[in-house]
């Protein structure tokens, strides 16, 4: 499970840079929110991964390390909620821009013909 | 003291923006007026924060949010060094309303509530004492500051924001890769549990620790503007509308705060011999390259706010390289810097705002140093913006208080005396050589100097062109309110010059608080509570 959840992260966060520096501003966004799943994947395994470990302790606790670590599913939902509210935010920039300028390049301008 | 002190920076702009949202943009004097008075109440309580945090015996206090111990919950610490830059950026907004009267805040909507929020954001950053924590008030402050950015709209503001964004969401993901690395090593977020907990890291995870706390930190440098970093800053600052870029003057001023809180607290000389001073050297010869950045621009600068936008490098790269050294008297120093040079740029870019606002055109209202042409019909245009302001139109005059100012700003900035710009350079000068030599150091002295020098060119050939050579050029309506703006900034400026012993005490007092991470782990986690 490890070796399939880390490729997944480099995968996603690879794919988010390479989209980044592309020159089209929808690009950019795909990119951007790419690593930012890759990122709220990190957070997410840092706890440790288990599989049907609860969160949340039960009435008889037992043994605490039956549990998988709240903290970061915490930490993962606020990082989601900010991540999509910005991104949003973005996307009306890009489409402000696009309005303006009247094409999609990042710098306003198309260098292309 | 009453505790509720420290958490009402940060629920003040919050509830008054949240109220003048409901108000409406049409009740303009409704919104004023609750700007006014949140600025006004936000100094008064950051003022008594200080007084709190200062008074002898005291080291700071610590609010705990639902009252949890600090282990589990979320604390908020003020310190001297919270409470200096909470005042600062309280001052900073308080000063800028008179300036936003006039016609920027109508160039589009929400001005009044953005500006309440980018406050909220900065109290949280500078007040509270955990890493997450410290990521979400980053990410209010900077939703603010994007909204701001855009403000007026208009391509050129549009598509310096795409880029501003773009960057500063980058750095949010870097800041959440570090914050969930250091998490993952050691389990804990709060900055004094991490510090008490950073000596005893095992070899084997010091690496990843080690990891995290640099990707944190190019978060902070990224906000910063460190070169490479900082090709963004610039040309943001530049598009940006003149009141929002004086405040942005303190926004970079955040990462210099988080960086030296963070790398003094967690990376101290107690942090062990194999993390200790972790990172500093990245930031000194980081601030040195900003410099020479900043100075290169500067000189090459063919455009008024641009020229502002270089000097805010030229202050991170100082205050970097400064907090790089990691001696306590340089640090008094630099804090004193911070001060005098974030109000001194915010003063620059009103003053480049009124310079430059005689061609508005909505899109272009930057000051281009090329040899002038032909000036545009756009009295008219003026005349439109006339008729809308509430403040009366002072016509007395404006060129002797516009280039009073571009003077005392240039003075402030080169660090010359006899103002405070001065004081503040050799605060920080005097000590780097008292340390002996050391190669950073010296440096980093040389290039200061230089700065100053080079600054003081790039002024001259500024101030000759606008206001010798082109006299034709007239400097139309100088408003009164925009006037009370500047001459605030440099009033305080002017203040500080002459009562500089009491708080240079109070800055080298902050210097060896911060230097001393034992007192604060201290403060946040009594011996009591160490474990349940």
């Amino acid at each position: 499970m490890e070796l399939v959840l880390a490729a997944a992260i480099g995968i996603l966060a690879a794919s988010g840079v390479w989209l980044l520096l592309r020159p089209r501003t929808f690009q950019v966004i795909i990119g951007l929110t790419l690593i930012s799943y890759a990122v709220n994947l990190f957070i997410f395994s840092i706890g440790g991964l288990r599989t049907g470990a609860d969160p949340v302790l039960h009435a008889a606790a037992g043994d605490i390390a039956q549990y998988a670590d709240p903290l970061p599913q915490a930490l993962v939902l606020t990082a989601i909620v900010i991540g999509f509210a910005t991104t949003a935010l973005f996307l009306v920039v890009l489409l402000t821009s696009r309005g303006l300028t009247g094409n999609d390049h990042v710098d306003g301008e198309d260098g292309t013909p | 003291m009453s505790n509720h002190l420290v958490i009402a920076p940060i629920v003040l702009p919050l509830l008054v923006a949240a109220l003048q949202l409901l108000v409406g943009e049409k009740r303009r004097r409704t919104v004023l007026a609750l700007s006014v008075a949140s600025c006004v109440a936000l100094v008064l309580l950051a003022a008594a924060l200080m007084l709190a945090v200062s008074a002898d015996g005291v080291l700071g206090a610590v609010y705990r949010i639902g009252d949890w111990p600090a282990r589990f919950g979320i604390v908020l610490v003020a310190d001297r060094l919270s409470a200096l830059m909470v005042l600062l950026t309280s001052v900073l907004a308080l000063a800028l309303l008179p300036y936003a009267l006039g016609r920027w805040q109508h160039r589009g909507g929400h001005f009044q509530p953005l500006l309440q929020f980018l406050l909220m954001g900065l109290n949280g950053a500078f007040l509270t004492g955990d890493l997450f924590n410290l990521f979400v008030f980053f990410e209010v402050l900077l939703a603010a500051s994007y909204g701001l950015a855009l403000h007026g709209s208009g391509a050129r503001r549009v598509s310096a924001g795409l880029h501003y964004i773009a960057v500063n969401l980058t750095a949010s993901m870097l800041f959440l890769l570090g914050v969930s690395l250091i998490f993952g090593v050691t389990g804990t977020l709060n900055m004094a549990a991490l510090a008490e907990l950073i000596p005893t890291v095992p070899e084997r995870t010091r690496a990843l620790l080690h990891a995290g706390a640099a990707l944190l930190g190019v978060a902070f440098l990224i906000k910063t503007a460190m070169w490479p970093l900082g090709f963004w800053l610039p040309r943001t600052y530049a598009a940006a509308s003149p009141v929002v870029a004086a405040m942005f003057a303190l926004m970079t001023k955040v990462g210099i705060y988080v960086l030296l809180r963070l790398g003094l607290l967690l990376f101290g000389d107690a942090a062990g011999p194999a993390s200790a001073h972790f990172g500093s050297g990245w930031m000194l010869w980081g601030g040195v390259a900003t410099v020479v950045a900043g100075i290169v621009g500067m000189l090459g600068a063919r455009d008024l706010a641009k020229l502002a936008g270089y000097n805010v490098l030229i202050s991170s790269g100082t205050l970097l390289g400064a907090i790089g050294l990691q001696l306590p008297a340089v640090t008094a120093g630099a804090l004193a810097y911070l001060v005098i040079s974030t109000l001194a740029i915010a003063a620059f870019f009103l003053v480049v705002g009124l310079l430059a606002s005689d061609g508005d055109d909505e899109t272009d209202d930057s000051l281009s140093l090329e040899p002038y042409e032909q000036p545009g019909e756009t009295a008219a245009n003026e005349g439109l913006y006339a008729q809308e302001d509430e403040s009366r139109v002072v016509i007395s005059a404006p060129i002797a208080m516009l280039s009073g100012s571009f003077f005392a700003c240039a003075l402030l900035l080169a660090g010359l005396p006899p103002l405070s710009g001065f004081l503040a350079k050799f605060a920080m000068l005097a000590p780097m050589l008292e340390a002996g030599p050391r190669a950073g150091a010296t440096v980093l002295f040389t290039l200061i100097i230089v700065a100053g020098f080079c600054t003081v060119i790039a002024m001259c050939r500024a101030g000759i062109q606008i206001f010798w050579v082109e006299p034709e050029r007239l400097f139309l309506k100088v408003r009164l309110s925009e006037t009370t703006s500047i001459l605030l900034l440099l009033g305080l400026c002017l203040l500080l010059t002459v009562l500089v012993e009491g708080p240079l005490r109070y800055l080298r007092d902050t210097a060896r608080q911060i230097h001393t991470p034992a007192v604060y782990i201290q403060q946040v986690l009594p011996a009591a509570e160490v474990q349940p």
